[in-house]
């Protein structure tokens, strides 16, 4: 039922994006015939798709697939955006996750910055029950000063399980292709839920360390390190299924973009 | 490449500097197919003449070329050549130019620079409706001033394909000065991408092209220069503003091949003199997003005029020159070979051509100059927030305030009269289409601009510039205007005050014969050449003398200029930044004369 209410949600997002790209005035002079065409056309939207981290992760016990992207349609201020994040194990096991899949509408309110709010997806998948859930989503997403991409939000399930979210990336430029990325990634949960093992409070906070080199600025290689730990009751809840709460991998992928 | 290509330009030139050759090359061109027409180099339009009349045809059409030893198929060519051929029209004559489009687009062409009736001006949507595919267009003009000028496609990206040519108009009096031969010097930037693409490459990755970002090792050379709190200030100063010093061209040489008419740096264009001669250079930026720096080591230039103007001759030894801008000058080669080098404003990339006595010679070509970077004058923090000196006297490594100004004419200690103006930006800092404002804009018109740091030679600046004579309406203005140049590098938006040509509803009004004072403030990290249609704006430097007048005034960063108007021709005109992907974000706004 939510999930239908979700995409009723992504409907009247997608409407109010399309008839707000051709209400502009425009400053043609009195000179100008109907039918002319404008002398520029500022206002055309572009997309793109961005695939962050498309990695493989060698860890302790297990290998899996993560993905982390973005896609986005639209123009400077009006924008649809999709972001997904996920993981497949790959050996050590079988099914994985998509932690989300989030459709939102974004508006650049300010030059760094955009709002986002929208719809969400969660789903496991793989050996036993396979569960999902819908979401309300709400979010800021942008550079900070001093070069921080930030990317934080609040989410609300439909049974009503609020959980905030925030991630950090930081550029350091070694050459102009060879860039390390250092991210953190931590979130907390207002409430327990148990089935996606996912505790109150701080949940833990994810650490990696990317080394990439451009070879284009579309397609860039990268090998490097993720560290994760957990805490409080999410710790309690894994411990509980008998897996490690500190995760060590090494990671190798590709970022790229089209 | 080079080898076999280097003979052909000249013996063609050869060639075609007989009108009547050129009539029977045309009349073959006909009876071939548009491939086997394609050429580069100086080209030169013949023209018929009826009555007060000067007529001239041109086709404008695609046509593969080899460009850098590659071939293309993207040039957009005018009568077959890239750059398109020089039209040469004659003051106080009507002219008449029939412009047929064989594109399957809508296309225009833009007299660069001529005052002229404003649906003669060819900005599709504010003068006139544009060539459609097929159709023939007249323009018909009163020619009423002499020079040198260009023209251009207004049209989409069509600009950076090749379409535009070197326009110069013959004078009815003979020239204040003396020259014995004349050589056009069309600078271009080629790319072999589409042009659609390096917009949206713009559009959805910022700093795409650029190669010269900073890097740790940049930050432990500070350290070295500054220390650590000297370098950690400066990080954080940059840092806090989200801004980087090192964005000086969006489009970079990791894209651009650089033309001087329409040949690279291994097509070597030779322009050929005479031992004493006195050479006439007219040097035109047809770039879509270059500003060059040029000088010819070796000899001294002597600048008559710029923007087709006649200025008050000044000796320099390395000019400036913004998008869209043109600069005469005058040079007396004694040796066999010089290199005329054209390096980008980034440093990034260059192209040179040679100047010799006869063809298929050389000189040495110098090395590009350090990349550089922007300092604190850029964001419009200078002037009394001491920010050169006094608590950051390690900021003196971040350069560009400093520069060779040591020039002949800079004793004066004139003052543009916006120097001590107050500036608003509005309520909410111009909105999400800027990310900085300048705090304490100034003028720079004594600086030469970022990249001269290392240059102990004479580099022109505006303040140098100085009209020949009176310009007819010496009013004081009686209004002002005040536009602020704006920009959001992060999602490549552009505009004047915040506000994309989309975004704002209706023309700036201009009283038809007012004497107003247009003011231009730099709210972004770049220089933008600002082009205003169909009227001259008179530069204010603030010096003894006369104004200097153009029709493209390049605005430093955290700049304000001033510039004194009077619309003489009624109508509707375009002004806008003439970096190309600027304007096509939305940089532009219409001008009416009403």
């Amino acid at each position: 039922m939510a999930v239908t209410h979700g995409r009723c949600a992504a409907l009247i997002v997608l409407g109010l994006i399309v008839p707000a790209a051709g209400t502009f005035a425009q400053g043609v002079g009195p000179q100008a015939k109907p039918g002319w065409s404008l002398p520029v056309h500022d206002d055309v939207t572009h997309s793109q798709l961005l695939m962050d981290r498309f990695e493989y992760q060698d860890g302790d016990d297990e290998d899996v697939f993560a993905w982390e992207g973005q896609a986005w349609w639209g123009g400077d201020t009006h924008r649809l955006v999709v972001d997904s994040e996920g993981e497949a194990l790959v050996s050590g096991g079988d099914g994985g996750e998509v932690e989300s899949f989030d459709v939102q509408y974004g508006y650049g309110f300010s030059a760094y910055w955009q709002a986002k709010t929208g719809v969400g997806y969660q789903t496991t998948f793989g050996p036993g029950p396979d569960r999902d859930r819908a979401s309300a989503v709400v979010g800021v997403q942008g550079l900070a000063p001093y070069w921080f991409e930030v990317d934080t939000g609040l989410r609300v399930s439909e049974d009503g399980d609020a959980v905030a979210e925030f991630e950090g990336e930081y550029d350091w430029l070694f050459t102009q292709r060879m860039i390390l990325q250092g991210r953190a990634e931590t979130s907390y949960a207002f409430n327990e839920v148990r089935e996606f093992g996912v505790g109150e409070g701080v949940n833990g906070l994810t650490l990696g360390l990317r080394l990439r080199y451009e070879l284009f600025r579309e397609f860039a290689p990268y090998v490097g390190v993720r560290w994760q730990d957990q805490y409080g009751d999410t710790a309690d809840l894994t411990r509980a299924e008998g897996e490690d709460t500190e995760k060590t991998s090494l990671v190798a992928g590709v970022r790229w973009w089209f | 490449m080079s080898n076999h290509q280097q003979p052909r330009p000249l013996s063609r030139r050869d060639i075609l500097r007989t009108g009547s050759t050129m009539g029977l090359l045309l009349g073959l061109g006909s009876l071939l197919p548009g491939y086997a027409f394609g050429l580069t180099g100086n080209q030169e339009l013949t023209r018929r003449t009826e009555g007060n009349s000067d007529i001239y045809e041109l086709t404008i059409d695609r046509t593969p070329l080899t460009i850098d030893g590659r071939r293309s198929v993207q040039p957009i060519t005018l009568n077959g050549s890239l750059p398109a051929p020089l039209i040469r029209l004659r003051e106080g004559r009507e002219a008449v130019l029939r412009v047929t489009n064989k594109l399957d687009d809508y296309t225009s062409i833009h007299w660069h620079g001529i005052l002229l009736p404003f649906d003669m001006d060819g900005v599709p949507g504010v003068s006139f409706p544009g060539i459609a595919p097929g159709e023939t267009f007249e323009y018909r003009y009163p020619v009423r001033q002499s020079g040198t000028y260009w023209y251009h496609s207004h049209s989409g990206l069509q600009e950076q394909l090749g379409h535009y040519g070197p326009l110069i108009v013959d004078p009815a009096e003979p020239e204040p000065f003396e020259y014995d031969r004349e050589h056009v010097i069309v600078l271009s930037d080629w790319t072999f991408s589409d042009p659609a693409e390096v917009m949206r490459n713009l559009k959805v990755a910022e700093g795409y092209y650029n190669y010269n970002k900073r890097t740790v090792a940049d930050f432990f050379e500070d350290v070295a220069n500054l220390g650590w709190s000297g370098a950690w200030e400066k990080a954080g100063i940059w840092g806090e503003m989200r801004m980087t010093p090192r964005d000086i061209l969006d489009v970079t040489g990791s894209e651009y091949t650089y033309l001087m008419n329409g040949m690279s740096p291994d097509d070597n264009w030779t322009g050929v003199f005479k031992p004493g001669e006195k050479v006439r250079l007219r040097v035109i930026n047809a770039s879509a997003m270059s500003i060059f720096d040029v000088r010819i080591p070796g000899l001294a230039m002597t600048v008559v005029e710029a923007d087709g103007q006649k200025v008050e001759p000044v000796e320099t030894d390395e000019f400036r020159i913004g998008v869209a801008e043109t600069y005469d000058v005058i040079v007396e080669p004694q040796d066999e070979a010089y290199t005329l080098f054209a390096q980008s404003q980034d440093r990034s990339g260059f192209t040179r051509g040679t100047l010799a006595v006869r063809d298929g010679m050389e000189a040495s070509v110098p090395e590009l100059y350090p990349r550089t970077e922007r300092g604190m004058a850029a964001m419009g923090m200078a002037g009394d927030g001491g920010m050169e000196h006094g608590s950051m006297e390690g900021m003196n490594a971040m350069h560009e305030d400093g520069g060779s100004m040591d020039g002949p004419m800079h004793d004066n200690g004139g003052q543009p009269p916006v120097a001590d103006r107050q500036i608003s930006h509005g309520p909410d800092n111009h909105g999400a289409g800027a990310a900085m404002v300048a705090m304490n804009p100034r003028p720079r018109l004594d600086e030469p601009g970022v990249g001269f740091e290392h240059v102990d030679h004479r580099v022109l600046t505006y303040d140098q510039l100085r009209g020949l004579h009176a310009w007819p309406d010496e009013r004081e203005p009686q209004r002002e205007v005040e536009l602020h140049l704006t920009g959001n590098m992060e999602r490549y938006m552009w505009s004047f005050d915040g506000e994309k040509f989309s975004e704002v509803d209706g023309s700036m009004p201009f009283g038809h014969g007012e004497r107003l004072r247009l003011i231009l403030v730099n709210d972004t990290m770049m220089d933008h050449p600002i082009h205003l249609h169909g009227m001259w704006m008179e530069l204010e430097t603030g010096n003894d003398g006369y104004r200097p007048r153009k029709h493209t005034l390049l605005v430093k960063p955290g700049e304000m200029i001033s510039a004194q108007i009077t619309p003489e021709h009624e109508g509707d005109w375009a002004f806008h930044c003439h970096l190309l992907y600027h304007m096509k974000a939305g940089m532009f706004r219409v001008v009416s004369v009403q």
